[in-house]
Parts: structure tokens; sequence; C-alpha cells
């Protein structure tokens, strides 16, 4: 007789119910994990990956949500309506989870032993001595360097790649037959993330675990699964293994997410065009201050000593991972935050005008956020927002003359005019996004900064954006400064690349050069990391 | 041109936001608070009009082929044939005079706050009858008639406080949050300090040199009311001068007035407006307590705090009166708070999620932004 699956679920339907609606967020899916392998569910947001995930251990917020049918079978034993007592004993047991957000994940209160511990004495009984040394072989075999030291630390303590491993170690404390992982590399850099995949590699392989792997990068699937299942809005499209779904993709929209990564190159910049903004020994230094004067007594080199120049019609790509100043570099540039070092935009140093004097040249100088939940005011209309940079500059004769070139604006990223009259809650992240480009278009920049303005969107939605990006910068002769933690949208956007680190330019240079021949290592192991999820061996890269 | 948008919502004559007509929905939801409201306003309009309602003058005197409206302006006796050029008053003998060649509507209440009630069958205070629903107190006063005044004299002290000191708290709030760095530092300093100063003492001292009247009152509590909104409305702006669209104004060249009011305070309405019943009800639950220690309005004034203190003297021999200065203060105090419950509730961003609205709920843009509450709420 054959071995009853490791997890076995079939016709899973779940509803939620807000307010008098119900919604369908996931229905009839079916699927199947054996021991020892691993499955990726692969979709974009809101396609109901992370709701199936967490229905397996019956995790989603009850009664609010329901299961109309299905079945969840855990090595032949049926989970759907189980007892709470009976779900207890496998939830973080027999079957292990980790989370996206490793932060959030843990209590911040806790020390890293005491959280391990807590897995270890309620589910195994140990004391608390026997508990510590278990606790302390977990953290070795994630790869934490000097475990006993690190066992008293509060997860604020750790860096992002170490709050991950000390949830994966948590989810293995009892040795589970099942590892769940819900998106556990999408909060940490490539570099890091990388890195978590080989170890999760290695720890399946030996212990024979199964993996159910939830992702939305196709990329990643590719590297680390054995069979993938694609969901979109609630629904299994297209199973089968990895190898032939990404060879022979059965389903449209398996085969639209796998043609939907970045591509191509932006138009070359005309020779001899204008240098639109030049700086050299450009700093941004947050003060550090201490006392009851609050003195100043160092600084957080945020940026340090980064010189390049733009010119119309030309992107420079600013790449590096978080807190490698990339951002405070935009801000800077735009006089948000404070800074040392000649701006140069246009043939004039705008570092030493004043707020007033600047206004005048803001309209040139625009910026698209990287959240486009947050960088709309959301008790304003689409029309008022992108309308009131016009306002501000007294461009137009009157309302009427703005709407029009509202209407223009919002013609020109893709909108229908008539969302003008609507709130930014009702649009998608893309449409949103297009509508931070129309408020910085509307104004005719020279200069626009993007501030990783494509990373809080699906690949789907980032690939049309880009794409009106590149449009844009051809029809109107714009100068990109590009900010992304993400190589693959920088290949495609920009002319030339600055890759930073800790607040210092690492590698400068054009696109194609730096992206096939790096001469640093901190950039050959981060194109190893993006493009291969390779782990880096020569120890650039800190865990 | 007109807006149009496809999902209108309408509040009476106005058109709302989606989530204006979503609150709104709660606060009806809120069955106490929204029954409170009707009934607060329909007391409030009701005592606006206390000259109206109780005064000691006919509200029209028909007089030898004249019209007279006393209630709005002082007529001498000699109008209505009487031989003193001093304003009317409209006792028995004049009465009698008008009722020859004329008549007289009075109003309900034929008493006004301020005059004594003449030809009681009994030294003051008399217990309720007939002609004095409530009795009348020590100086022979109707209580009905000083219970409208005194209701009407509470809310708009209460109202015009909590207006006065919501904008200079607001402010306060707003500047501090805004600029952060040295003037939040030495403005909290400074609240820190004005905050401990003892309001009570101060008046005390006050009333020995002025006699304050509602004015004063006002401007010496608005001088200390006006800290209770700064720390929600602060809080909120250090918040959102952060924010992204913020940022973006900022980068747009938009003046510090310009994204203090057009961008962040809607994000502080909301903190305020929940407050907004509450610092209410504190203000005439203050103004009650100084009338009761005597250091509030000028003697003569319909109080209801002065009523309360009456109570207190002629506990045993006119119960009366402290009953009903209780009554109408708890009933006051409590529709204000009920009001002030639904208000919160109205814009508390939980409740509205769960709550049933159907009209209200806001349509997606897109089928994929359907899916998302349902896992945003998890993820």
């Amino acid at each position: 007789m054959a071995e009853a699956p490791l997890l076995e679920v079939n016709d899973l339907a779940v509803q939620f119910r807000a307010g008098g609606a119900v919604i369908d967020a996931v229905r009839g899916v079916s699927f199947r994990i054996e021991r020892g392998e691993t499955l990726a569910l692969v979709g974009e947001s809101g396609s109901g990956k992370s709701v199936t995930a967490l229905s397996i251990l019956q995790l989603l917020p009850y009664p609010a949500a329901r299961h109309p049918g299905g079945s969840i079978k855990f090595k032949g034993e049926e989970l759907m309506g189980a007892s709470e007592a009976k779900l207890r004993s496998i939830r973080g047991n027999r079957v292990g989870m980790i989370f996206q957000e490793p932060l959030t994940a843990l209590n911040p209160l806790h020390t890293v032993e005491k959280q391990i511990n807590e897995v270890l004495i309620v589910h195994r009984g140990l004391n608390r001595g026997a508990a510590r040394q278990r606790t302390l072989e977990l953290l070795e075999l994630v790869g934490i360097r000097k475990a006993a030291k690190r066992l008293g630390a509060y997860p604020h303590e750790l860096s992002g790649g170490q709050r991950q491993r000390v949830m994966i170690a948590m989810a293995l404390a009892n040795d589970p037959e099942l590892l769940i992982a819900d998106e556990p590399t999408t909060a940490v850099d490539v570099t890091i993330q990388a890195q978590i995949l080989k170890l999760l590699n290695e720890l399946q392989q030996r212990f024979g675990m199964g993996l159910l792997f939830i992702t939305h990068d196709l990329g990643l699937v590719r590297h680390t699964c054995d069979r993938v299942a694609v969901m979109q809005s609630g629904q299994i499209v297209e199973t089968g293994s990895v190898a032939d779904v990404f060879r022979a993709p059965q389903h449209p929209y398996t085969q639209r997410l796998l043609a939907s990564e970045p591509k191509g190159a932006p138009a070359p910049v005309v020779s001899g065009a204008e240098e639109v903004m030049a700086t050299r020994g450009f700093r941004v230094w947050y003060p550090i201050k201490a006392g009851i004067f609050r003195h100043t007594v160092d600084h957080v080199k945020a940026v340090d000593d980064v010189a390049f120049r733009v010119r119309a019609g030309e992107t420079v790509g600013v790449v590096g991972e978080s807190g490698s100043g990339k951002s405070s570099l935009g801000f800077g540039l735009l006089r948000l935050v404070e800074s040392q070092g000649p701006i140069v935009f246009v043939g004039r140093d705008i570092q030493a005008l004043k707020y007033g004097e600047l206004r005048p040249i803001r309209r040139q100088l625009q910026i698209v956020f990287q959240d486009p939940f947050g960088s709309l005011s959301p008790r304003m209309t689409v029309g008022e927002i992108v309308a009131e940079g016009l306002k501000i500059h007294g461009i137009g004769a009157d309302d009427d003359a703005r709407e029009l070139m509202v209407v223009a604006a919002l013609e020109e990223v893709g909108l229908d005019p008539e969302t003008r009259h609507r709130y930014p809650h009702e649009f998608s992240g893309g449409q949103r996004q297009r509508i931070s480009i129309a408020r910085a278009l509307v104004l005719k920049p020279k200069l626009i900064v993007l501030d990783e303005p494509t990373s809080a969107l699906d690949r789907s939605v980032q690939v049309q954006v880009i794409d009106l990006l590149r449009k844009l910068q051809r029809d109107h002769n714009l100068a990109y400064i590009f900010i992304s933690h993400d190589l693959a949208v920088i290949r495609a956007m920009s002319h030339q690349v600055v890759v930073m680190r800790e607040g210092k330019v690492v590698e400068q240079g054009p696109t194609a050069e730096i992206l096939t021949r790096p001469k640093e290592a901190y950039t050959r192991a981060l194109l190893a990391a993006a493009f291969d999820f390779k782990a880096d061996e020569s120890g650039v890269v800190k865990v | 041109m007109k807006p149009r948008s496809p999902n209108d919502h309408k509040f009476l004559w106005w058109r709302v936001r989606p989530i204006t007509a979503r609150r709104l929905a709660n606060f009806r939801a809120h069955k106490r608070g929204y029954w409170s409201l009707w009934l607060f306003l329909f007391l409030f309009t009701f005592t606006l009009f206390a000259e109206l309602i109780a005064n000691d003058r006919p509200l029209l005197v028909w007089y030898d082929g004249g019209l007279y409206a006393p209630v709005l302006r002082d007529y001498s006796e000699q109008t209505f044939g009487g031989d003193l050029p001093t304003p009317a008053e409209y006792d028995k003998t004049l009465q009698e005079q008008i009722g020859k060649k004329g008549w007289m509507i009075w109003p309900l209440i034929p008493y006004s706050y301020k005059s004594p009630v003449k030809n009681l069958p009994k030294p003051a205070p008399t217990p309720p009858s007939w002609q004095n629903w409530l009795g009348t107190d020590y100086q022979a006063r109707d209580v009905l008639a000083r219970v409208i005044y005194g209701f009407r004299i509470s809310v708009l002290f209460g109202l015009v406080l909590t207006i006065l000191s919501s904008i200079v708290g607001v402010a306060a709030g707003a500047v501090q949050g805004y600029f952060g760095g040295r003037v939040d530092l030495y403005f909290q300093r400074f609240m820190e300090i004005w905050d401990s100063v003892p309001v009570l003492y101060l008046l005390i001292i006050l009333s020995a040199f002025i006699q304050p009247d509602f004015w004063w009152l006002l401007g010496i509590m608005l001088l200390f009311s006006w800290m209770g909104l700064v720390g929600v409305v602060r809080a909120e702006f250090l918040r959102a001068r952060n924010f992204d669209y913020v940022r973006a104004a900022r980068a747009m060249g938009a003046s510090s007035p310009a994204i203090m009011f057009r961008h962040i305070l809607p994000n502080a309405l909301v903190a305020t407006i929940s407050f907004m019943p509450f610092i209410t009800s504190g203000s005439i639950g203050a103004l009650t307590a100084l009338d009761y220690l005597g250091f509030g309005l000028p003697p003569g004034s319909a109080s209801l705090g002065e009523l309360a203190k009456q109570g207190k003297e002629f506990a045993t021999i006119a119960p009366w009166l402290g009953i009903t200065a209780f009554v109408i203060v708890a009933i006051m105090l409590s529709l204000l708070v009920f009001i002030g419950e639904a208000v919160r509730d109205a814009f508390d961003p939980r409740k509205s999620a769960i709550s049933s609205a159907p009209a209200a709920e806001p349509q997606p843009a897109l089928p994929t932004a359907a899916a998302a509450p349902a896992s945003g709420a998890i993820t």
C-alpha cells in the first residue's frame, strides 16, 4: 500500500466576509507535496497564495474567514475542522512556518533564546537547560556565527538576514516534516536572499522535509524548487514540474508572467546632449546628537563623496542594498535633506539657494516615490493632486486651462482622464504610480528622481511602468536618476550605473560594462545573487 | 465644468466622499449617539430662542390700533396709557390697561430668568406648581425660566470655548509637529510649565480685582484649555511630515503653510473632531463648577452652577432646586458624551471595516484590488 502523501490539499475554498459582502479568496485549490519535495506556490499580490498557506494550519481569522469546502490532509489525517488541541500539536511541531517579515513575526520584547525555547518547551516538554542546548544547536545549524553570544540578543539587535535565520531556527526546532515558507526572502536584500535560499535547500536535503514555498518571484522558483503551482485570483491555473512549466507554459497567465521580466534597454543618448545635473564630493551626513544641549558628537555618513553627472535623455541608475544611502542621495540632490557639495543644475549651483529662491527651479526637478500608497494625498482627488504643482508655480491662466493640462498628462501616462474626479484609494498600485508620474510630468521637468518607482509593484505591472518611463524619456528628452535595488530593472532603464554600499560608491560606469565585467568583488556578489540566486562565497557579504 | 464621479454619495444637499458617507452611516448606526445628537440639537435650538419662550413681557401687544413687540424693544409706560416715561413693566395694572383697548400674546412661560415672580402664595422658595412648573428659587425667580437660559449660556460657552481652543490648539500642535526640532523642544517645555498653573487659584485671585463675565471667563479658560488638543495634533504632524506625499509636495515647491493646511491637517482633523464633544462637555462642567463655587458668571446670571449651589443651601426646605440642577446638568453632559462616543466610532477605521454599510463600500477600480483586503489582512 502506497504511503499517504505528506500534504494533500483537495478542492480548498476560502471565503471572507467583509461588511455585507462575501469575497471568494480561494476557490477549488488542490495540490500535494511528497517528502523531500519543494512545491512553489507562485502568484501576484491578491492571488490568494498566502491565504492558502495559512489555511493549512487553520491560522486564518475565523469566523471572518470560512471554508465552504475542501480537505487538507497531513499524512492522511484531516486537518479541516480538526480540534484546536490537535492543530496545536501539529503547528510549530510537525509543520513549521516562516513568515515574510521577520521583524514583526518575532516578539520584540523577548530574547532569541526565549523565543526558540518556548517552541521546545511547549511541544517537547524540555527543561530550560536542555532547551538552551537545543536552541544553541539550531542557531549554529542556520549559520548564525558566535551563536552562544547571540542567545541573549533581542530581535532589533539582529540584521534582517539574521532575523530570518532565527525564524528558520524556530520553525525547525521540532524537526518538522513540512516547512511552509511564506515569501521568506521578500523583505531582505538580494545577497541575503541568496544565502537564505541556499540554507533552506541544504536543510531540506539534510532532513528530507517537504517544503511549500510561497513567492511572487518566478526567477527564484526556477533556481530553487521542484514543482510549481501558479495561482491567479484564488485559483491554481497551472501545475507541473519547474522544468516543464518554464519550458512550455500552457496557461496564458503563466506565459504572461514568464514574459514579464524587464527587458530591453533605454534609447541611446544623443551626442552633445546638455548636461542637466552634476555633482562631486557630494555628502549627506546625518548628525548624531548627545547630551542636554544636543551637540553633535558624530555623523551617520549616509552618502559620502559621490560624484556623477547626468545629461538630457540619460538615466543614471543608482543601485544598492537597503542602507546603502541611495535614497538619501536622491533626497539630497533635490535639497529635501541637508547635504554638502555642489549640485549643479543646468549650469547653476543650487546648493546655496534659499527655499524661496529654489521654488522656481523645483518645477524642473521632480521626484516619484517608491510607495504608491503613501505618495498620494488620500484626501485629494487625482485631478487636484496633479494640478497642485501647476497652481504652486502659477502655470496656466485659470482652472480650466490647468484642467486641460491635467487631462493631457493623465492621457500621456495611459490613464483615462475621467479618473481625475476619483480618489487615490480607488486605484491599483500600478495606476497610482502612473498618477505620481503624471504629477511630476505635468510640470514639464528636466530631471526626475525615481526612487524605487517599481519596487512595490508586481512584475507584470513593473514592465508596463518601465516601458512608460522609457517612452516619456524619449518623448521629452528627460534626465532620470533611477534609484533601485533591483538589478534587472536597472539594466532595463539605465545608461550609467552607480553601485553604492554603506554610503560610498563601489563602482560606477556605463551599464553594459558594469553588469558584464564588474571589477569589484561586491558588484560580482550582487550580480550573482540577483540574476542566478547564488550565494556569495568570497566573504564580501556579511551575514 | 461639474465634477462627476461614478460613486456619488449624498448627505442632505452636499456631495460627500465615500469615506465620509461611510462615517455618516457609522454615526447613524450608533443609535444612542444619533438620537442624542437630535435631542441635543432640539434642546439647543429651542433654548436659543429663550426670550420668546420664557419672558416677563408679552410677545405681541395690540393696543389702540397699534402693534407692539415688547420682546424686541422697550416701550415706555406712556405708550400704553400709563403716567410715567419709564420702560413699561407688564404687571397686573398695565395688563388690565392694555386689556381695555386691545390684547396681548404671552410667551409659554411668562417669567424671565432675572425678575422675581410677584404675588407668590408663600415666601420663596416655593415648590413646583401650575404657575411655576419647577418652583421658584430663594429670590422668587422661576426655576424653569432660569434653567432654559442657563442651558443656553452653558452650551454657548462650551461651544465657543471648544471652537476657540481647537483653533489655538491645532495651530500650536501643527507648528510644533511640523517644524519639530528646537521649536518643538522649547514649546513643549513651555507647555509643561503653563499646564501646571492652577487655574482655579488664578480665577480666585482675579475675581478679587475684576468682576468676571462671560467673555472674561472664556478668555481665562481659553488660556489653558487649548493644550488638550496639542498632543494629538502634534503627534499627527510629526508622523505625517515624513510621508511621501508631503515630501512630494515639498519637492514641488509648496510652501510650509500650504503643506500644513492642505496635506497634513486633514489627517489631524479626525483626531480633533472626535475630541471636540468631550472638550465641550469638559468646558460646560468647568463653568458649572466655577458658578457653584461663586467664581463664575456675575450674580443674577442664569447659571446652572448657581442653581446647584442653592440646591445645596436649601437642600432640606427646597429639594426641587438641587434635583433640577442635577438632572439638567446630567442630561446635558450625558448627551454630549453619547454624541462624542458616536463621533469617535464613526471615525474609527476598524469599526468602519466591520460594520455593515453597503452603500458606503468603496468600489475598487480593479478586480485585483477586491481580493486585496482579504490577503492584506493577514500578510
